[in-house]
């Protein structure tokens, strides 16, 4: 569905972006990830056609974005880093002004504006001002606009910036029920944020992409696994080490500390077997204290990709 | 064209929904209220035509300041805020933006324009005047302010500061208005050119009652130049 090729942008004499490349399929949802300043916003401000590219590549549905934008602009939706909100408008007029701006008949648009509301959770707002919603609510209107036409591409920046835990949860929520009817492409600076929702990462640093493909796929190429759990456990240490190695899928088992009946176990695996290991310990007889996503693997390959840090 | 409207609706919401124009409509009312009555309507007995001749003076210099104040936001606010965004990736070309913009506030310098028509009326109710006279410097206004509008609509697209934007557009109107100044001092062929620039010399013949297609196409060739500039500016923006 988007094909970019070399894709440079420079400000002035900086390159924001240097010679990117990679491609996206239709259905997909793609997470953008990088810090602040490597290069994401200016990326998809260029898939979104908002800039044009200084040199390079860049086709959505077969559409270049420097001979036919217009084509492509009818074909996506766009939220930027700042949801482009009018705060004199109310939540309705706001979307129904957006929906007729991307093209979508008059007579479709109190369907389409109320479509939009109801999977943004905005139903209740749609007769309040912009100017009095909370930054929350801006951001899920922010949401709702690029998506009240039914693009076939949604390019939201960071939307979950700013949000609270509570709002995080439900933005990833709302992008993971977008999925099938959109493809997505989705940053932020954050993995945690994004990662458990997307098909695909793509990590950008100083404007080159670093590393892509799946979670998983990434562990692995950088020596770590993405099915990595930790274990805090009370029962008989070797039993419960031993049926936890019997489990399926399961490639190693760390003991992190052991104090007498109390232990705390790292395991490590291809996939996510929590559910799985949590069946073998309680049959064993152990008390389950903790059970957490050891995703701190991941997140050590991040950093270093982004830091330079090394992998540990 | 739809497009066009559709922006020219929202924005024309924007302006009756918020003080900024309100305001601005407010103090020139105020000060054209008060020079009229300081300057046209005093002195000796004049003829109404006389009267009606230095209203249409005072209202050609107020429209143009009001009209620059008015066009601040069109462009400026819409890249301070990000909303630039929205229209930039939107099916929505270029022209369409500006030209949309440019049609709210011709239709809020119309209602400027209207809510000025007590003072000719008050000149009607104890004198002569022709309908003629007033339709032709009303026309004038109307030109005037539709030409300063475009200037700063252009100004507007340069900044995404407000004040800037009202900076530039003013002295871009004021070295309009500085030519025929400058045509008084200079000699010919020089004063020719400066007095064809001038929007003041142009304008004086709809003050007095005359409407010459000349001058009306004088406005409508600046309004394009600025326009068409606004367009431009916003097309290089997405390269810069």
């Amino acid at each position: 569905m988007i094909r970019v090729e070399g894709l440079t942008k420079y400000y002035g004499e900086n390159a924001a972006i240097s010679d990117l490349t990679f491609n996206i399929e239709r259905g997909e949802v793609i997470g953008f990830l990088g810090l602040n300043g490597a290069g994401k916003s200016t990326t998809l401000k260029v898939l979104g056609c908002v800039l044009a590219p200084t040199s390079g590549r860049v086709t959505v549905e077969g559409f270049d974005v420097v001979e036919n934008p217009h084509e492509i602009r009818k074909r996506i939706g766009y939220l930027p880093d700042v949801p482009p909100l009018y705060d004199e408008m109310t939540v309705g007029g706001y979307l129904a002004f957006v929906a007729q701006l991307r093209g979508v008949a008059k007579a479709d648009v109190p369907a389409r504006v109320a479509e939009a509301e109801k999977k943004t959770a905005l139903t209740p707002m749609h007769d309040a001002p912009i100017a009095s919603l909370s930054h929350g609510y801006r951001q899920r209107v922010g949401v709702a606009q690029a998506m009240v036409h039914k693009p076939r591409l949604l390019i939201l920046d960071e939307p979950t910036s700013g949000l609270d835990p509570v709002q995080i949860v439900e933005m990833r929520e709302l992008i993971k029920e977008l999925k099938g009817e959109h493809t997505v492409l989705v940053s932020s600076h954050i993995l945690s944020e994004i990662s458990q929702i997307c098909d695909r990462l793509l990590i950008i640093q100083g404007g080159r992409i670093v590393a892509q493909g799946s979670e998983a796929q990434l562990a692995q190429r950088f020596g770590g696994t993405a099915g990595t759990i930790e274990l805090e456990l009370k029962g008989p240490a070797q039993k419960l080490i031993d049926a936890v190695k019997a489990v399926a899928k399961v490639d190693e088992v760390q003991v992190v500390k052991l104090d007498g009946e109390q232990l705390e176990l790292k395991v490590f695996a291809s996939v996510d077997v929590r559910a799985e290991v949590v069946r073998a310990l309680v049959t064993a007889g152990a008390d389950v204290l903790k059970v957490g996503r050891g995703a701190s693997q991941l997140e050590r390959i991040f950093l270093q990709l982004t830091h330079g840090q090394e992998v540990v | 064209m739809r497009n066009v409207m559709l922006i020219a609706r929202r924005e024309l919401a924007a302006y009756l929904r918020t003080m900024s124009g309100y305001v601005i409509i407010a103090a020139a009312l105020f000060v054209l209220g008060v020079l009229f009555n300081a300057w046209a309507m005093a002195g000796t007995a004049k003829k109404s035509s006389e009267i009606l001749a230095d209203f249409f003076t005072l209202g050609s210099g107020l429209t143009l300041i009001c009209s620059v104040l008015l066009s601040m936001r069109l462009l400026a606010e819409e890249r301070q805020t990000g909303t630039i965004q929205l229209l930039y990736s939107s099916p929505v070309k270029d022209y369409e933006v500006v030209l949309g913009k440019y049609l709210s506030a011709l239709a809020f310098l119309t209602l400027f324009l209207v809510t000025t028509f007590y003072m000719p009326v008050l000149v009607m109710a104890y004198g002569k005047v022709s309908l003629g006279h007033l339709a032709a410097g009303y026309l004038g206004l109307f030109l005037v302010g539709s030409t300063s509008l475009s200037i700063g609509l252009f100004a507007s697209s340069l900044t995404r500061s407000q004040v800037v934007a009202a900076i530039v557009g003013l002295l871009m109107v004021v070295a309009l208005t500085a030519c025929w100044f400058l045509a008084r001092i200079t000699d010919r062929p020089l004063t020719d050119l400066v007095t064809g620039l001038a929007w003041y010399a142009h304008f004086v013949p709809f003050g007095q009652g005359l409407v010459h297609v000349k001058h009306i196409a004088y406005f409508g060739l600046v309004s394009f130049v600025a326009l068409f500039a606004a367009t431009r500016v916003l097309e290089a923006r997405r390269w810069s």
